[in-house]
């Protein structure tokens, strides 16, 4: 296997980038997801107004794929409405299930598409999909 | 400084079918010897049949193989009697036959339990769920920064009234031996009993049940190079006599009628059901494997690779180690973190160099959180290794960095 494949330059750029990683104050949406055997952490919050989603943020620990997804997510669900953020989410899990090839997903993801080459890594999918789901079930149950 | 002589490698088929891979996840589980393989393949080709049920040749062979690995784990651990080792599926049901069978008979609302903060989660769960549906009390003995349990963390916390101190003989995540000696010791002062965990140190050195006074004493098969699925739950026999039967079924009985049953004696009480026969006698192979070896040769050999490993690690000032680098307090494990790396990360770029380490929080998460490290990178040797299994793992470690971007 081709470590550039997974390390690229964008997931490490996420990986050490803090802009999305910070508490949020006014927050609609709070989840926690975690992966037991690896130890990923994440705890995502997300400010919700008028369907839209005009703030997110996370906090927590994890590898470098997990990180760089969860802040690759947040940069493009922000600023996106509920149900659009669904579709992405539902995009990217397909993305990585193989069942959605790169090109196709490209509108939808933007830059995220890097992260296609995970389906061909089975220890790292979990890593990838943390965020994803976590984001699912925020959207799933509102903090109020 | 004995180097990279493979004594014994060539005995291990693993590493010929994988000549490229080095693996140092031992305290996971351990690769077989041919000795332990060729028992197997012996019993189950050749020779297979129920234990204590036929009246034909090969049924009491078989149960004459059967109970002579009894003989031999007896020998293994010092004990006195045969019958005081009871055959498991491994240290997890162990613990929980002395949980559910001996505790959960004996201990009342508001008694005592004491563990330390090093704890498996298979000797910390089934305690900490006893203790919450009997309305026990669960203590911790916590450790230093070098992960030792100190002398006054046993005097305060194994105090009058304790019943029951369930303890590592070493951290399966960070290769720390604890007390034991002190800690049995102070327990029996106070009237408690002691289950030992010795999953990570049966394998490795040498045990006597007697001499350090163990009541209960566990351990797995497969850390010791024999199956999976077969362990031991060694313990004293007025204590064993004081249990009640774990599971019902067969073997376990005297005389079964339509109202009630009488059980049979020690060991069969314990052990229900047609057992992992193929695993008991595997353990039987390894323990004379071991005893081949020399358990000498073997704890001398691993603690030579820790040592050289410990040494080739602290020349990395981007390598921090966790817990004490002291192998006076260690066994052949070494658990470590790269700054600024997920120890998912370390172990994925080193899988792609064909190493296995181990990632994570090694069923020990109450320990984690209480160092607050979020995951270690876990190395461990066995017989087996050699310091080029360490000097590949320092090569490949140089890249790890590099890989996600830190430069260096």
């Amino acid at each position: 296997m081709d470590l550039s494949s997974v390390y690229t330059e964008i997931i490490m750029e996420h990986n050490q980038a803090k802009h999305n990683k910070h508490q949020l104050t006014a927050t609609t949406h709070k989840e926690r997801g975690h992966n037991p055997s690896c130890g990923d952490d994440i705890t995502l919050a997300l400010t919700v107004e008028d369907n839209i989603i005009i703030d997110a943020a996370y906090d927590g620990m994890g590898c470098a794929i997990s990180q760089a997804s969860t802040s690759m997510m947040i940069d493009l669900v922000k600023g996106k409405t509920v149900e659009e953020a669904r579709e992405k989410v539902s995009t990217f899990i397909r993305l990585i299930k193989g069942e959605v090839n790169p090109d196709d997903a490209l509108e939808a993801l933007e830059d995220v598409v890097v992260l296609s080459n995970i389906k061909n890594m089975p220890a790292r999918v979990k890593c990838a999909v943390l965020a994803w789901h976590t984001l699912d079930e925020a959207l799933n149950n509102p903090s109020e | 400084m004995e180097t990279t002589k493979d004594t014994y490698r060539g005995d291990f088929p693993f590493f010929t079918n994988n000549p490229d891979l080095v693996y140092l996840d031992s305290a996971a589980t351990t690769q077989k010897p041919t000795q332990v393989l060729e028992a197997t393949l012996t019993y189950n080709g050749a020779q297979h049949a129920n234990i204590h049920r036929g009246a034909y040749e090969l049924s009491i062979e078989a149960t004459n193989k059967f109970d002579a690995v009894r003989s031999k784990v007896k020998a293994f651990i010092g004990a006195s009697l045969e019958e005081e080792i009871i055959f498991t599926s491994g240290t997890t049901e162990s613990i929980n036959m002395i949980v559910s069978s001996y505790a959960g008979l004996h201990l009342e609302e508001g008694d005592e339990i004491v563990l330390s903060i090093l704890e498996h989660h298979s000797n910390l769960v089934p305690w900490q769920q006893l203790a919450i549906a009997r309305k026990l009390k669960l203590s911790y003995m916590y450790i230093n920064d070098l992960g030792i349990i100190e002398p006054d963390e046993i005097e305060v916390k194994i105090h009058d009234g304790v019943k029951i101190v369930a303890i590592t003989m070493m951290s399966n995540a960070i290769g720390v031996k604890t007390p034991i000696e002190a800690i049995i010791k102070r327990t029996h002062q106070v009237g408690g009993i002691v289950v030992v965990d010795g999953a990570q140190a049966v394998p490795h050195q040498a045990i006597d049940v007697v001499s350090m006074d163990m009541d209960f004493l566990v351990f797995s098969g497969h850390k010791m190079m024999a199956s999976t699925g077969v362990g031991v739950l060694y313990g004293k026999k007025a204590l064993l006599e004081t249990m009640a039967p774990y599971r019902y079924g067969g073997d376990m009985i005297e005389y079964v009628e339509e109202q009630v049953t009488t059980f049979a004696k020690l060991p069969s009480r314990l052990e229900a059901g047609t057992p992992n026969i193929e695993g008991v006698i595997s353990l039987g192979a390894a323990i004379d494997y071991i005893n081949h070896i020399g358990m000498d040769t073997i704890h001398n050999h691993e603690m030579m690779l820790t040592q050289y490993a410990l040494l080739k690690l602290s020349e990395l000032d981007y390598v921090n180690i966790i817990g004490t680098t002291d192998i006076q307090f260690k066994g052949p494990v070494i658990s470590f973190n790269i700054r600024d790396v997920h120890s998912h990360d370390t172990a994925f770029i080193l899988d792609n160099a064909h190493i296995a380490i181990r990632s994570g929080h090694h069923c020990a998460q109450p320990l984690m959180h209480y160092m607050k490290v979020p995951s270690t990178a876990r190395i461990s040797f066995y017989i087996y290794n050699n310091t080029e299994d360490v000097d590949q793992l320092i090569t490949h470690l140089k890249e790890v960095r590099r890989w996600l971007g830190y430069g260096s």
